[in-house]
C-alpha cells in the first residue's frame, strides 16, 4: 500500500466524517441562521434518527428496508423538532442564550429516555447487503486503497440532501419566505408571510436532517444514548467556521474541519487533533469572526 | 429598608453556615463545605453571566486548572525526596517532568492554582472578545474547549492520572487531611473565602466597573460609542471568574481528596451554570443559595433514585428558563408586584425584566 492510497484513504475517511457533521450541522446551521436559536438537543435528534434506524430495521426485512428506515429516522425526528418547536423553543425568541440551556435539558430528557428503552450499550444497525463490501484500486498509484460501499452511500446521501435543500431554498416558494425571514424579520411579516409557519417548518426540518444523519451514523458505529453528544459540540464549531445561516460556508467547514481532524491523526493521537482543531477554529475567527461565509440580516445585526 | 432586609438576610445565612459543623453530622457538613467550595466558583459565574452577559460553558477548565495545581502539590508532598506519583511509574516515566517541580512548594502551589487559571481566561477572552466575537458563539467555543481540556487530561496518562486524575493525598502543609479537627478547619476556611470572596464581588459590582458590565450587557455598541472598550472589561471580567473559579477548584479538592476529569468536563460545566441559573444570575446571594439548593438535591436524588436524577436536572433547566429567568432571586420581587397596590405598579421596571417579544427580538444584539 502505497503512501498516496495511505493519504486518499485517510482523506476519504476525513471526508465522510465531515458528510455525517455536515448534515448535523445543517439544521443548526439553518435554526440559528433564520431563528437566532440554538439547539443543544440537536445532538438528540441524531441520537433518536438512529434508534429509529434500529427499530425500523428490527422490524423490516429485505433490500430496501434501509432505505425504509432513513424515511422513518427523517419523518420521526421531524416530529419530534416540531413538538420541541411548539413546547419550548417558541416561548424563547429572542434570547438565544436561554434556549441554548433549555434545550440542554430537553437533551438530558432525551438521553434518559433512550437509556430507559434501550438500554446504556450502543444498538447497531446491520447495513443491508448491497452495502457490503468495498470499492478497491488494484493498480496504479492508488494500489490498495479501498473505499467501504457505506461510507461512499453517506457521502452520496449528503451531497443528495445538500443539493435538494439549496434548491428547496433557492427556488420554492417557501423558500423564498425563508430567505425573507432571514434578512428582515419584520419586513417579511408585515408582507404577510406567515412567520410562526417559516419558524416551525426550519426547525423541524433541521432537526429531520439530523435524525437522518443518525440513520447514516448507525450504520458505522453503534447508537448510544450519548452519541449526540460527541456530536454535536464538533457540529457547532462547524457551524461557527461556516458562518451562521449559509449552507455553503457551513458544508465548506464541515469539509475543513473533517480533513484536519483526520489529517492531524495521522501526525498525533486523536484528543492532541481535538485540541489542536479547537486552537485552529480560535486562530481562524481572529481573521474571519463571521465565518467563511457571511451573509448580511437583521436577524444576525452585530451578532 | 430592603437594604436592611437584605443585609440581615445575608447575615442571617453566615451565622447558620458559620455554626454549621455543630449541628450537621460530618456527613453532611462534608458535603456542605464542598458545595460552599464551589458557590466561589458560582460568583464568578454570576460576574461574567448575570452582570456582563457572557455565557461561559467550560468554567470547569478554570476550575479544573485549579484543582489541579493544587492536586499536584499534595501529590508531591505526601512523596519521599527522589520518589516519583505511583501513576507516572505505571506509565513508564523515570522522573519528575520540569513543571510539576513548579508546585512542589505550597506557595507557587496556591498561587498557581488562582493565577494560572485567571491568566488563561484572560488569555482566552482577550483573543475572543477583541474581534467581537460573543454571546452563542463564546459559549459554544467555551463549551469546545471543556471537551478538549478533558480529552486532553485523558489522554496525557502520565502526566495527568488519565481518566482517574489525581487522588490519595495524604498531608497539606504538613496537616494530615482526614483528621476530623483538620475537616472542621477546612470547613471554616471555605466558609470565610466564599464570603471574602462574596464581599469582593459585590464592591467591584457597586464599583463603576460593574455598572459599565451591566451596561455592557444591556447594549455593547452603545457602550463603546460612549468611548468604553468593552473587550477590556470584560476580559477583566472572565479573568476575576477564571480565578474565583480556581480557587473554588482547589478548595473542593480539599474536601472530596480527588480530582479526575470526569469532573471538569462538558456536563459539569454545564451544570455549573444551572446552578447559578436556578438560585439567579444575577444576585450574587441567590446564586449562593442555588448553589448548595441544586447540588444538595443532586446528592438526595441520585442517591435515592439514580436514574431520576437526568430526568430532573433537565425538567430543572427547562422549568427555570421558561418560568423563572431570574431564579430564586426573582420570586420575592414578583411576590411584590403582585401584592402592591395598581398605582404603583406602574413604576419603570429594572432593565431586562419581561421583555415583550417583539422588543426581545430587537434586542438580540446583546446576545
Amino acid at each position: 500500500m502505497g503512501h498516496a492510497a495511505i493519504i486518499a484513504g485517510q482523506a476519504f475517511n476525513g471526508v465522510s466524517v465531515a458528510s455525517i457533521l455536515l448534515l448535523t450541522a445543517l439544521g443548526l446551521a439553518l435554526s440559528f441562521g433564520v431563528m437566532n436559536v440554538i439547539n443543544m438537543a440537536h445532538g438528540e435528534m441524531l441520537m433518536v434518527g438512529g434508534y429509529l434506524a434500529y427499530v425500523a430495521s428490527r422490524i423490516a426485512h429485505g433490500p430496501m428496508a434501509f432505505l425504509l428506515a432513513l424515511l422513518l429516522s427523517f419523518l420521526g425526528a421531524t416530529l419530534l423538532g416540531a413538538l420541541l418547536e411548539l413546547t419550548v423553543i417558541q416561548r424563547l425568541y429572542g434570547r438565544p442564550l436561554d434556549t441554548l440551556l433549555a434545550t440542554w435539558g430537553v437533551s438530558l430528557i432525551l438521553q434518559q429516555g433512550a437509556r430507559s428503552l434501550f438500554g446504556a450499550i450502543g444498538v447497531e444497525v446491520v447495513a443491508p447487503r448491497w452495502l457490503n463490501g468495498s470499492f478497491a484500486v488494484h493498480s496504479g498509484a492508488f494500489a490498495g486503497l479501498s473505499l467501504p460501499y457505506v461510507r461512499i452511500f453517506i457521502v452520496a446521501l449528503t451531497a443528495v440532501v445538500l443539493v435538494s435543500l439549496m434548491l428547496f431554498i433557492a427556488r420554492t416558494r417557501w423558500g423564498l419566505y425563508l430567505r425573507a425571514v432571514h434578512q428582515d424579520r419584520e419586513m417579511a411579516q408585515a408582507l404577510g408571510v406567515n412567520t410562526r409557519w417559516v419558524d416551525l417548518a426550519v426547525f423541524a426540518v433541521g432537526t429531520g436532517v439530523a435524525g437522518l444523519a443518525g440513520a447514516a451514523l448507525a450504520l458505522i458505529a453503534p447508537v448510544t444514548p450519548t452519541v449526540g453528544q460527541n456530536y454535536v459540540v464538533y457540529a457547532f464549531l462547524v457551524v461557527i467556521v461556516g458562518g451562521m445561516g449559509s449552507l455553503l460556508g457551513t458544508a465548506l467547514a464541515a469539509l475543513s474541519i473533517g480533513l484536519i481532524t483526520a489529517g492531524a491523526q495521522m501526525f498525533t493521537s486523536v484528543s492532541l487533533a481535538d485540541v489542536l482543531l479547537l486552537v485552529l477554529v480560535i486562530v481562524f475567527i481572529q481573521f474571519r469572526p463571521q465565518g467563511i461565509v457571511f451573509k448580511r440580516s437583521r436577524v444576525m445585526k452585530e451578532a | 429598608m430592603k437594604k436592611r432586609l437584605e443585609l440581615s438576610f445575608d447575615a442571617a445565612m453566615l451565622a447558620a453556615l458559620a455554626l454549621a459543623p455543630f449541628y450537621l453530622s460530618s456527613y453532611h457538613l462534608s458535603l456542605l463545605g464542598r458545595f460552599l467550595a464551589l458557590a466561589i466558583l458560582s460568583l464568578g459565574i454570576s460576574l461574567i453571566w448575570g452582570w456582563g452577559g457572557i455565557l461561559s460553558l467550560g468554567q470547569g477548565v478554570f476550575w479544573g486548572l485549579g484543582a489541579y495545581v493544587l492536586a499536584m502539590h499534595l501529590k508531591l508532598t505526601g512523596l519521599a525526596p527522589g520518589d516519583i506519583p505511583d501513576f507516572m511509574m505505571w506509565s513508564g516515566l523515570d522522573h519528575l517532568p520540569g513543571w510539576w517541580r513548579l508546585f512542589q512548594s505550597p506557595l507557587p502551589a496556591l498561587v498557581g492554582a488562582i493565577a494560572i487559571p485567571a491568566a488563561v481566561a484572560a488569555g482566552l477572552a482577550w483573543l475572543v472578545f477583541d474581534r467581537r466575537v460573543r454571546g452563542v458563539y463564546f459559549a459554544l467555543i467555551t463549551q469546545a474547549l471543556a471537551l478538549a481540556f478533558s480529552t486532553l487530561l485523558i489522554s496525557e496518562q502520565a502526566y495527568t492520572g488519565g481518566f482517574n486524575g489525581l487522588t490519595d493525598f495524604t498531608t497539606i502543609f504538613g496537616r494530615v487531611i482526614i483528621d476530623p479537627g483538620f475537616q472542621r478547619g477546612i470547613y471554616w476556611i471555605t466558609l470565610a473565602t466564599l464570603a471574602l470572596c462574596f464581599l469582593g464581588c459585590r464592591w467591584i459590582l457597586n464599583a463603576s466597573f460593574g455598572k459599565v458590565l451591566l451596561a455592557i450587557r444591556d447594549g455593547e455598541s452603545r457602550v463603546r460609542f460612549l468611548g468604553y472598550n468593552p473587550a477590556a472589561y470584560k476580559t477583566v471580567a472572565f479573568a476575576l471568574a477564571g480565578a474565583l473559579a480556581g480557587l473554588s477548584g482547589a478548595l473542593y479538592i480539599l474536601h472530596v481528596g480527588v480530582i479526575s476529569p470526569a469532573m471538569v468536563g462538558v456536563v459539569p460545566s454545564i451544570e455549573m451554570v444551572i446552578a447559578v441559573a436556578v438560585g439567579g444570575r444575577a444576585s450574587l446571594p441567590g446564586v449562593i443559595l442555588g448553589t448548595l439548593l441544586v447540588n444538595f438535591g443532586k446528592d438526595w436524588i441520585s442517591s435515592a433514585m439514580p436514574e431520576v436524577w437526568q430526568l430532573a436536572m433537565g425538567l430543572l433547566f427547562i422549568l427555570v428558563v421558561t418560568v423563572l429567568p431570574q431564579g430564586l432571586a426573582g420570586i420575592p420581587g414578583a411576590a411584590a408586584r403582585l401584592f402592591r397596590p395598581r398605582r404603583k405598579r406602574q413604576e419603570p421596571e429594572a432593565p431586562r425584566r419581561e421583555m415583550r417579544k417583539g422588543a426581545a427580538m430587537a434586542a438580540q444584539e446583546k446576545d
